[in-house]
């Protein structure tokens, strides 16, 4: 830009500047470092005077004190007199732990919605598209409330829905099966962990082989055996893992995993409310794909699913990872509207140390320091993945 | 109705629009072509069989219209009859009600206002004019304490006016700010592009539920001692600060579509870089991206339902109250299907609005 840039042969300078910057330029900015630093300055020496006249000093030793917040679910151990640090160690992994599963299971659904939108049956096509957009138009605050009153409007525990075998769902949340964390279970995961990487390798190695001979095998008897097989031979020496079947004990359930109402509306609010708008960059993302891809693929004799993989899938993508990107952030952002429904995420557990030590700045300064970290950490994945994608121009 | 859009696609460039009835019949036929799609058609009719007769039966056939709580606890529908009660309270709030015609010509100025600037034969210098003095104008009318007015405070708002004067104020002010920031990242002097660059990244990263709590909680300690600013345009600050952000990079990608050898033509043309911006740049970019700042004002639209999290009374917060009168309790499904509705109904209008205006610019699209 600056390079076409055309400037009038001035007056001559008073002072010789570097090549590209103009006296005007350097007063513009003197300005705004200018203003910066004076209100900067302003701002702190107001904040250090008000907080002394409310008899608070400024300093993040505060951390170290007993909380006292009672918290309702926790992935660490937690009581009440752990510090504030913990406290909010604890709203932090709450907030992973919705983002993290909110992101997984939107991606699904979403695929699988922008798939529907795309249907030849336009009965499918017309009720896919009505929902999204009833989901894409209203707002997340809204629909949050309305899944948190249906939840708290189910039956109650004894009368609990089991819409499958071993899942229960009532007044007081979810109930799913867990595995027990046994040297039985993690021998199984690493088994299959370890089959699914030997398929990667035999994969790449048989393209490089079809790359070379032209010849194409299939990989799949192998693959399977090596990622089913492994995990029954690890049962075999370990035993099989065991399940915790939740069950009816009295007036509560005993055993399984529990998702409290909360945390089942925040994620079902958000899984709903996110997945509306992947479908559509998911469907945005296909249609990009020029007609000439599909009808020349299908010319190639390429059958159905291999034309997707090999021939759509790869464009398409590269329309779709910026986008799905910022949805992700989207919802993990928008987690932080938790507090409307008490689940206690770290904005939750923030606001209620701000309200019990009045060390505002300190708290917001950590939350928002907090969601920049994992804003700048998921866009610097999405978009690692993005150059994986992208178009190699040679 | 998206039945038919989608129906329509595909005969778009046919040179005789189908009727309705060849269109249903192509709609029927590609239902059933095939057994795979015989399947999918099958359980889609199951589900609205299994869907629709009970809703129906619920929103319209058995619901109350009219009467109090205990006819409504009698029928087996909704309650339309409590959304009837509080229709005005959602609209007003706790304005007082000898006042409320001032909130209700607020509201009427707002939507000839919004309305007038939809059609692009008033996109002109008028419009930025009557914004500018319809903004003030709608403000003093609401606050009044001059001209006879008796004065409402800021906290007595509430209800759909007080989501208006929270969408318009970001707006009308966060957009001279959107584009100021767009122009400063894109700048050669490197002060003012990291500025605006750390500004406009900053506040997109973070949620704005923690820059509406900065503002209700942090902002009081950082004015000088003895000033207090009003709940209402704190809110305002940081909702503009959020909407002057994303706005910015709305902007910014319209900037960085304009053709180098506009930059250039202007160059030559010997203008300054005010002019440059204000004559040749700026119009171009701010035009085309016209349809993105519109899905970007819906996106910012429904996020002002989040003012609920300190406490001020929107539409939303303002049905969710009226859930506590003791005389109607029991009815939330009500009242978050009313609510539902009219974001709905505003949402959608912005966005088949935008999509229009993407159809009309799109070159060589019509």
């Amino acid at each position: 830009m600056s390079s076409t840039t055309v400037s009038m042969p001035a007056a001559k300078p008073l002072i010789p500047l570097p090549a590209g910057t103009t006296m005007r330029g350097l007063l513009w900015q003197a300005a705004l470092a200018i203003a910066v630093v004076v209100v900067g300055w302003s701002l702190y020496n107001n904040m250090i005077a008000n907080m002394t006249a409310r008899g608070l000093q400024f300093g993040f030793g505060f951390l170290d004190r007993s909380a006292g917040i009672p918290i309702g679910e926790a992935m660490i151990p937690y009581t009440p007199a752990d510090t504030y640090q913990r406290a909010l160690t604890v709203g932090l992994l709450n907030t992973l732990r919705v983002a993290f599963s909110g992101i997984v299971l939107c991606t699904i659904l979403g695929i699988l919605l922008g798939l529907a939108r795309l249907s030849s049956n336009p009965l499918l096509r017309s009720l896919t598209g009505g929902y999204i957009e009833v989901i894409r138009n209203t707002p997340l605050v809204l629909q949050l409330v309305f899944w948190h009153a249906i939840i708290l409007q189910l039956p109650s525990v004894r009368q609990a829905l089991s819409p499958l075998p071993g899942v229960f769902l009532s007044q007081r949340g979810l109930k799913i099966p867990v595995f027990v964390a046994e040297p039985a279970l993690w021998a199984a995961l690493a088994a299959l962990a370890a089959g699914i990487v030997l398929w990667v390798v035999l994969v790449r190695r048989e393209r490089a082989r079809q790359a070379a001979t032209g010849e194409r095998r299939s990989t799949l008897a192998q693959g399977l055996a090596l990622v089913l097989g492994l995990p029954a031979l690890a049962m075999l020496l370990y035993g099989v893992p065991q399940v915790d079947w939740p069950e009816l004990a009295g007036f509560n359930f005993e055993g399984g995993l529990t998702l409290s109402p909360e945390f089942f509306a925040l994620l079902v609010g958000l899984v709903v409310y996110t997945s509306a708008f992947i479908a559509e960059i998911v469907r945005a993302g296909i249609q990009s794909v020029h007609k000439g891809q599909w009808e020349a693929a299908r010319a190639l004799g390429l059958p159905g699913g291999r034309i997707m993989r090999l021939v759509i899938l790869p464009q398409a993508l590269r329309v779709i990872i910026p986008p799905l990107t910022s949805q992700y952030l989207n919802l993990t952002k928008n987690s932080s509207l938790a507090v409307v429904i008490g689940y206690p995420d770290l904005v939750s557990v923030s606001n209620t140390s701000i309200n019990q030590t009045g060390q505002a700045v300190e708290v917001i300064s950590i939350f928002m320091a907090v969601y920049l970290i994992i804003s700048l950490v998921t866009s610097g994945l999405m978009n690692a993945y993005n150059r994986a994608v992208a178009l190699k121009e040679r | 109705m998206s039945a038919t859009t989608a129906a329509a696609l595909p005969a778009a460039t046919a040179p005789r629009p189908p009727s309705f009835a060849e269109r249903s019949v192509a709609f029927a036929k590609a239902c059933v072509n095939g057994p795979l799609n015989i399947t999918i058609t099958l359980v889609c009719v199951a589900l609205l069989l299994w869907l629709a007769p009970p809703l129906l039966d619920w929103a319209i056939l058995s619901a109350t219209w009219s009467g109090t709580a205990a006819t409504c606890r009698e029928g087996t529908g909704a309650c339309w009859a409590f959304i009837r009660e509080k229709f005005w309270f959602s609209i007003f709030g706790l304005y007082p009600f000898e006042e409320r015609w001032r909130p209700a010509t607020m509201l009427t100025i707002l939507v000839v206002m919004v309305v007038a600037s939809c059609f692009r034969r008033c996109w002109n210098r008028n419009l930025l004019i009557a914004w500018a003095v319809a903004a003030p104008v709608m403000w003093i009318l609401m606050q009044g304490g001059i001209l006879g007015l008796p004065y409402v405070q800021t906290r007595q708002w509430g209800g759909l006016t007080i989501t208006g004067v929270i969408a318009v104020y970001g707006v009308t002010l966060g957009y001279p700010l959107a584009i100021l920031l767009a122009l400063g990242r894109r700048s050669k002097l490197p002060l003012v592009r990291w500025f605006c660059t750390a500004v406009i990244e900053c506040v997109r990263g973070v949620p704005l539920i923690s820059l509406l709590f900065m503002a209700a909680i942090m902002l009081p300690l950082f004015m000088p001692e003895g000033v207090t600013v009003d709940r209402l345009i704190r809110v305002l600050f940081a909702y503009t600060l959020f909407t002057a952000a994303y706005m910015a990079e709305v902007v910014r990608g319209g900037l960085q579509a304009m053709p180098r050898g506009q930059y250039e033509a202007a160059d030559a043309l010997g203008l300054s870089y005010w002019k440059k911006m204000r004559f040749i740049i700026l119009p171009q970019a701010l035009t085309i991206t016209i349809p993105a700042q519109v899905n970007t004002f819906i996106g910012l639209f429904k996020d002002t339902t989040l003012v609920v999290v300190i406490g001020v009374f929107d539409f939303f917060t303002t049905l969710r109250a009226s859930l506590g009168d003791p005389n109607w309790l029991g009815f939330p499904t009500e009242a978050y299907v009313y609510a539902a509705t009219v974001y709905f109904v505003l949402c959608f209008a912005m966005s088949k609005y935008s999509q229009r205006l993407e159809r009309d610019f799109k070159p060589g699209g019509r």
